[in-house]
């Protein structure tokens, strides 16, 4: 007798244990580099180098001190003529015979990255919305070939356009500031943003707005109260996606930018210590840098799943 | 009736507001996209030079395109790249389409190892390349020792070696990317309808006809489309590889990306890279739209 009750996508006991190794086993391994940043971020900048590998090592704040600080090497007799060290990082730098010389420039580059990502999120999540919204709802002339206009803006490579928009950047006075590079996110965000959007407000029903305008709603107005609180969830997989990008984007950050607008992700590799990279700084430097999107996947990763789903589905 | 109501709505027209939603998306798109587009290929037949801007341009025709295809670097490079294309690919349609079989079993836990797993996707691409010279560094790095411990390989540089180096940038590209390719086949085969395999069972079709038949043609589309996207992000991907081996040792993993950024923001020979992008551009365009077709055929089937 052949088993119909059971649902044919759900597996036998056995198999879905099987499963479940496997993919516990790829899980671990796959995340050994990413612990093992977070781990160097820890350490200090002797342990990071030592060999075989320590996993277990006394824990150190050296990193992340030697990343938000410059520091200068000092003969001993220097460093014993000081007055003793008021604060905690102070007297670790000390102990390695240095003196801090000033802040780094982490910090600077990191609020970059926050602005930038930010604002480059919302504006193409918000025009992206406005003209998936137009797409959807209205007849417009042209409308398949302008998508798909729209979507193939998404092909060109960055270095083709680096140098016209770097010149075009100096001479309207955009050149290394926010304001340039969350324009330059945005556009690059927006052929994604104006797709995904527009198959989640698709499934929207029209007459949702239509009963508001009938109570008096602007057409406007029915947007932004009744269509955008319903797509929330198209939204938030569409601001994933446009902050993944502007988040981590680089070959238009290290080429157009040098001092003022400059992001984290060209910054990070430079930091160098004595002799070569400072491991410790850079795995504490890509730490921090981590979080703020491991948050922000954790906490929308339902959302994440449809997105692609959506994306993969409309096209 | 209704349509009358809506009509006498205060407010702007639906057309006003049509364009009013419209134009800003269209603007930015044309001058941060389409112009600068327009520019670099008009440039691309001169011998402009974007570090003397005083300079004379002279209009040199194809000039810039017959010495890029007439030297070997390019078909080089090319080969390099696609070398690193096809093992990237497949590696990741292999890796990806069987976690994706097995995470679609439903087990406890399922959605946080999902999640976890999606985690190096996350991160930025350079970061992780430079990240990546620790982990296979030769005398610390834990890669190494990982490996010499399962077989003594003893000491080994995976990024000063020009036979280890393309394998090295392979790797890290397939540990980043795999989930990619997994979330969407994990779209795919959760919009399989299950009346399909019920259907099947009551045709008696075993489990792994049932695989062969449904499950495999199914997800097949979602695979082909996970590898166009990949495949165009690869072909112009050069942060990691930059920041991992910047192209050496000599030029065994210099990709043609990479050769790209050198002219333009090296040698900022402006004009002659502009050439180079736009015969890079073709070259992916072309295939993918190839691609595209035959992925077409094979969905229709």
């Amino acid at each position: 007798m052949v088993d119909t009750s059971r649902s044919p996508t759900e597996s036998s006991g056995f198999s879905r244990k099987l499963a479940a190794l496997i993919i516990i086993i790829y899980a671990v391994v796959t995340l050994i580099p990413i612990t093992w940043i977070i781990l160097t971020g820890f350490k200090s900048v002797t342990s990071s180098i030592t060999y075989p590998p320590e996993v277990f090592f006394e824990p150190s704040l050296e990193g992340y001190v030697n990343l938000f600080t410059t520091r200068t090497r000092q003969s001993q007799e220097y460093l014993e003529a000081l007055p003793p060290p008021e604060t905690w990082y102070e007297e670790l730098v000390r102990s390695r015979e240095m003196v801090i010389a000033g802040p780094s420039k982490f910090f600077g580059r990191y609020a970059n990255s926050l602005i930038i990502g930010f604002g480059a999120t919302f504006l193409s999540v918000f025009l992206g919305a406005l003209a998936a919204y137009a797409f959807s709802r209205f007849k417009i002339p042209l409308k398949d070939d302008l998508m798909f206009f729209i979507l193939s803006t998404r092909m060109f490579p960055p270095i083709a356009v680096a140098v016209p928009i770097f010149i075009m950047y100096r001479k309207i006075g955009l050149g290394d500031t926010h304001l340039g590079m969350i324009i330059l996110y945005t556009v690059v965000n927006l052929s994604l943003a104006v797709w995904l959007l527009k198959g989640f407000m698709d499934e929207i029903p029209r007459e949702y707005e239509e009963a508001a305008m009938i109570d008096g709603y602007t057409r406007m107005g029915a947007f932004f109260k009744i269509v955008l609180p319903q797509a929330t969830t198209g939204i938030a997989a569409t601001a994933i996606f446009c902050m993944i990008f502007s988040w981590n984007e680089y070959a238009f950050a290290v080429l157009l930018t040098q001092f003022n607008a400059q992001t984290a992700p060209p910054f990070i590799p430079t930091i160098i210590g004595e002799g070569g990279q400072d491991w410790s700084a850079i795995g504490a430097g890509t730490t921090l840098f981590l979080i703020p999107v491991m948050i922000f996947t954790v906490v929308l990763r339902k959302h994440l799943l449809r997105g692609i789903t959506f994306g993969a589905v409309r096209k | 009736m209704k349509n009358k109501i809506i009509h006498k709505a205060k407010g702007l027209s639906d057309r006003a507001v049509a364009w009013i939603f419209i134009t800003p998306t269209l603007l930015l798109l044309l001058a941060i996209n389409i112009y600068p587009l327009i520019y670099a290929i008009s440039m691309s037949f001169t011998n402009f030079y974007a570090n003397k801007l005083g300079r004379e341009i002279k209009w040199v025709g194809l000039k810039n395109y017959a010495k890029i295809l007439g030297k070997e670097a390019i078909w080089e490079r090319m080969q390099i790249t696609a070398s690193f294309m096809f093992w990237t690919l497949l590696l990741q349609a292999i890796i990806g389409l069987s976690l994706a079989l097995l995470l679609n079993k439903k087990f406890k836990g399922n959605e946080l190892l999902t999640t976890l797993i999606v985690l190096p996707m996350m991160l930025s691409p350079a970061v992780v390349g430079v990240f990546w010279t620790y982990l296979y560094n030769p005398q610390v790095g834990l890669f190494n020792y990982i490996v010499n411990f399962f077989y003594d390989f003893g000491s080994f540089d995976m990024i000063g070696s020009s036979t280890l180096a393309p394998w090295a940038i392979v790797i890290v590209d397939t540990w980043m990317w795999t989930p990619f390719t997994m979330l969407i086949c994990l779209a795919g085969l959760r919009s399989i309808p299950n009346y399909l395999y019920e259907a099947a069972e009551v045709d008696r079709a075993n489990r792994l006809q049932q695989f062969i038949y449904i499950t495999l043609p199914s997800v097949l589309p979602f695979l082909l489309l996970a590898l166009l996207f990949r495949g165009i992000e690869n072909f112009k991907m050069f942060d990691m590889v930059v920041e991992l081996t910047s192209g050496g040792p000599g030029s065994a993993t210099e990709l043609a990306s990479i050769q790209l950024k050198r002219e333009a923001f090296e040698k900022w020979k402006t004009g002659y890279s502009s050439a180079y992008a736009v015969i890079l551009f073709v070259t992916i365009f072309g295939f993918g739209n190839v691609y595209v077709k035959v992925m077409n055929k094979i969905k229709d089937r």
